[in-house]
């Protein structure tokens, strides 16, 4: 008897979420990571992989990180990349999202990274473009390369995300990072407790997999892992909460509640943080945040998922 | 053949629950109206038979009490004319139109250009529905006499809810003085918020933000309370819930005068639809969890369910192109109608043919109080002949609506139309249906 073979490439011709990937092809990516993050220690820090690949990055919402990051990820490949901003506001209100995107086909990139405020829109593209699609973050749906880069920090500080305690806090209902995350973490045997003021918890949580905590407390218990989501300012004015004041005191990450989860439990935020609303600086600044860390493995991951969906010859 | 102005339908399986006939008979056509109707009618020298197959049964004509015409103002998505000519391709007579033109049909003037657009198409009957507030916009009540006057047979904002409490008890009030129905979207609109699917797993699944049915339950129990303090009829435009079947229940039995519809879509599909985000799955309300279809389908068998109404919402493929959370809520529904009904419904055991005929055209011509819904001598000659065991392929591309946006595409279904007759005239005749060549030719095809 042998072992299965190990998986070499990905099924899909896209990276549109979590919920499209095997376990194996997970692995696959956070191995192949594994190798792109020795490219960023080098001297020179590129290699070939994607020459002569055109990738363009489409940002119909704004983002500073995830932008960058694909950028670095794609020029440490060696591929010819373009990002383009396109403000909302410079699309004109009811032009089709197709044919924004079916100018830029037009000029036959290999690759369209793509964010959009509309929880779908990739899929929508899939179904229509020639080029292959990464998901940099749809809507309120999915961001499966920082759920990748999350893993991959997780697995480098606890081996393995099977039998992992991990905690989630935060604004989980307008969360992305969080459905991927959780999908990515379930697949890989994980547990997953979440905690956030009963309005910003999504219903139907748990039919995905996900231990629903009334407190951050119960939440962080015996934790490996405390991730925390940034809570946007203008929630409070939806009354999802009083007051961001009253937010830090029920649900704010300090070094007390810290003390709650495992000795060496990590601490994690995909960014931008808000200090003293979803995390205290001590916590953010102190010796169990990996947080720069997972900014870093942005970059490796992202090099990977690039590699391994652009790199191979089209059958 | 040319059409002639008297002529016998022959040998059809008459369903004529109004009537209490369920049988074979002959029905005598005499300038628009029902001559005649009975076993082995003897046939005047020189009078057309048109033989009806023995796969077809003669009802009534269907009556769909809710679609969007969206003319005036929005012809590249509907006009008159194009809804009418898939109305009666989908077997409907006649259909009531929502007011949510541009401009709102709030005044006798709108009313009047529906009227003659659908007078100069000449296929199916027409009743508008004018609005109940002044450009549906919650405040001043409309004009609902000189609404009724120009031939409005209802009021509603549709689209909106009827805004406030006040404003509902006033309108019931004063349409019900007139005798005129009030027909409520019913959706509180707080609870809903920007919510475009139906909230639970599958939308917290897919990022979309959810309405829950509640939005709608309370609404319902809001208006039926109103519908008590007021002793006037009121009518529930596309129910979806299982909650909300529950509140008109309860409101019938304690003697309130509340009538509700369902359109097709919402005994057929879920929301695990919404994967894969084809913006043909949006509408409002939006598609439910598989217990709320469940309990539809018993209210629509065991009567608390009153009609069949499809909510037909044409928008163009452009409009429909846009982000799932940007396009518009809504799908067409007159040409799907009846093939959903037979196979979800009668194909599966849960409705009769009785049913079916009181579910599409008895109750909507007792709740808008048109004329319709029975077969008998002097009434006037709307009738569909359907094909219960017809083999239909739904296909967008031949469909009669201007628009095309209908999660339905491809389907295969048990039962469609094989002809529809508007006071006496052959409008549409089904070139599939085997025995119908012999039959006039009609203008729809």
């Amino acid at each position: 008897m042998s072992a299965p073979a190990p998986v070499t490439a990905l099924r899909g011709r896209h990276l549109l979420g979590i919920s499209d990937l095997a376990t194996d092809e997970i692995t696959l990516i956070l191995d192949t990571a594994h190798a792109m993050r020795e490219v960023g220690e080098r001297a020179i820090k590129k290699v070939p992989a994607l020459r002569g690949r055109t990738i363009v990055n489409l940002f119909f919402e704004p983002s500073t990180r995830t932008r960058t990051s694909f950028e670095i990820a794609e020029k440490r490949l060696s591929a010819d990349t373009l990002s383009l901003a396109v403000s909302t506001s410079s699309v004109v209100k009811g032009e089709t999202l197709l044919d924004t995107v079916s100018n830029i086909e037009a000029m036959a990139p290999d690759m369209l990274v793509v964010r959009h405020a509309s929880s779908g829109a990739c899929h929508q593209l899939a179904r229509h473009c020639r080029a292959r699609i990464v998901n940099a973050g749809d809507g309120l749906h999915e961001h499966p390369t920082q759920a990748l880069l999350d893993a991959y920090t997780m697995r480098q500080h606890k081996g393995s995300l099977e039998g992992l305690q991990v905690a989630i806090v935060g604004d989980l209902l307008h969360s992305r990072v969080l459905r991927s995350n959780l999908l990515l973490l379930r697949k890989m045997g994980a547990t997953v407790r979440v905690a956030a003021p009963r309005p910003l918890v999504p219903v139907g949580i748990e039919a995905l997999g996900a231990v629903a905590c009334r407190t951050i407390e119960e939440a962080l218990d015996g934790a490996d892992v405390v991730m925390m989501l940034r809570i946007q300012l203008e929630r409070m004015q939806n009354n999802f909460f009083p007051s961001l004041r009253e937010y830090f005191t029920l649900f704010g990450l300090t070094p007390a509640r810290m003390a709650l989860a495992r000795p060496d439990a990590i601490v994690m935020h995909p960014g931008p943080m808000n200090r003293g609303v979803e995390i205290a600086s001590e916590v953010a600044d102190g010796p169990r945040a990996v947080i720069l860390e997972q900014v870093a493995n942005g970059v490796a991951v992202r090099m990977a998922v690039l590699y391994l969906l652009g790199g191979g010859t089209e059958e | 053949m040319t059409q002639p102005m008297t002529y016998i339908l022959k040998n059809g399986r008459v369903v004529d629950p109004a009537n209490g006939r369920d049988g074979i008979f002959d029905i005598e056509v005499r300038d628009g109206v029902i001559a005649r109707i009975g076993v082995d009618l003897p046939v005047p020298e020189g009078t057309p038979i048109l033989d009806v197959p023995a796969s077809c049964v003669v009802t009534p004509g269907l009556i769909d009490m809710h679609v969007h015409l969206r003319e005036p103002g929005q012809e590249h998505k509907e006009t008159v004319a194009s809804g009418v000519a898939a109305a009666v391709a989908g077997g409907f007579t006649a259909v009531a139109c929502m007011p949510n033109t541009s401009p709102i049909n709030d005044s006798a003037a709108v009313t009047r250009y529906i009227l003659d657009k659908a007078q100069e198409a000449g296929l199916a009957r027409v009743y508008p529905i004018g609005a109940a507030s002044v450009g549906s916009k919650g405040g001043q009540m409309a004009e609902i006499g000189e609404l009724k006057a120009a031939g409005c047979v209802a009021v509603s904002d549709d689209g909106h809810p009827i805004s406030t409490a006040l404003l509902m008890r006033r309108v019931l009030e004063y349409a019900g003085m007139l005798d005129v129905l009030v027909i409520d979207h019913c959706e509180d609109p707080s609870l809903k918020g920007e919510g475009v699917v139906h909230e639970g797993a599958v939308a917290t699944e897919l990022g979309l933000r959810g309405i829950p049915g509640q939005a709608e339950e309370l609404w319902i129990e809001r208006d039926i309370t109103l519908a008590g303090l007021t002793a006037t009829s009121f009518h529930v435009a596309h129910l979806s819930t299982a909650g909300s079947l529950r509140a008109v229940r309860a409101g019938k039995a304690r003697g309130i005068a509340v009538t509700c519809e369902v359109a097709p879509h919402h005994f057929v599909l879920t929301d695990e639809a919404l994967r894969g985000y084809d913006t043909n799955t949006k509408m409002n309300p939006p598609l439910r969890p598989q217990a709320d279809v469940q309990a539809l389908i018993e209210g629509l068998a065991d009567g608390s369910v009153d009609a069949i109404a499809t909510d037909h919402a044409p928008h163009h493929a452009d409009e429909k192109a846009l982000s799932y959370d940007q396009a518009p809520f809504g799908i067409t529904g007159l040409e799907t109608a009846v093939s959903l009904t037979f196979d979800r419904l009668l194909h599966a055991g849960h409705i009769d043919l009785t049913r079916l005929v009181e579910l599409l055209s008895v109750n909507p011509a007792r709740i808008l109080k048109v004329v319709g819904g029975a077969l008998h001598q002097g009434a006037p000659a709307d009738i569909s002949v359907l094909a219960p065991d017809l083999p239909v392929t739904v296909r967008a591309a031949t469909q009669k609506s201007l628009s095309k946006n209908m999660p339905f595409e491809g389907w295969t279904l048990r039962g469609g139309v094989a002809a529809t007759i508007v006071g006496g005239r052959l409008v549409y005749r089904n070139a599939a249906v085997d025995g119908l060549a012999a039959w006039p030719s009609a203008p729809v095809q």
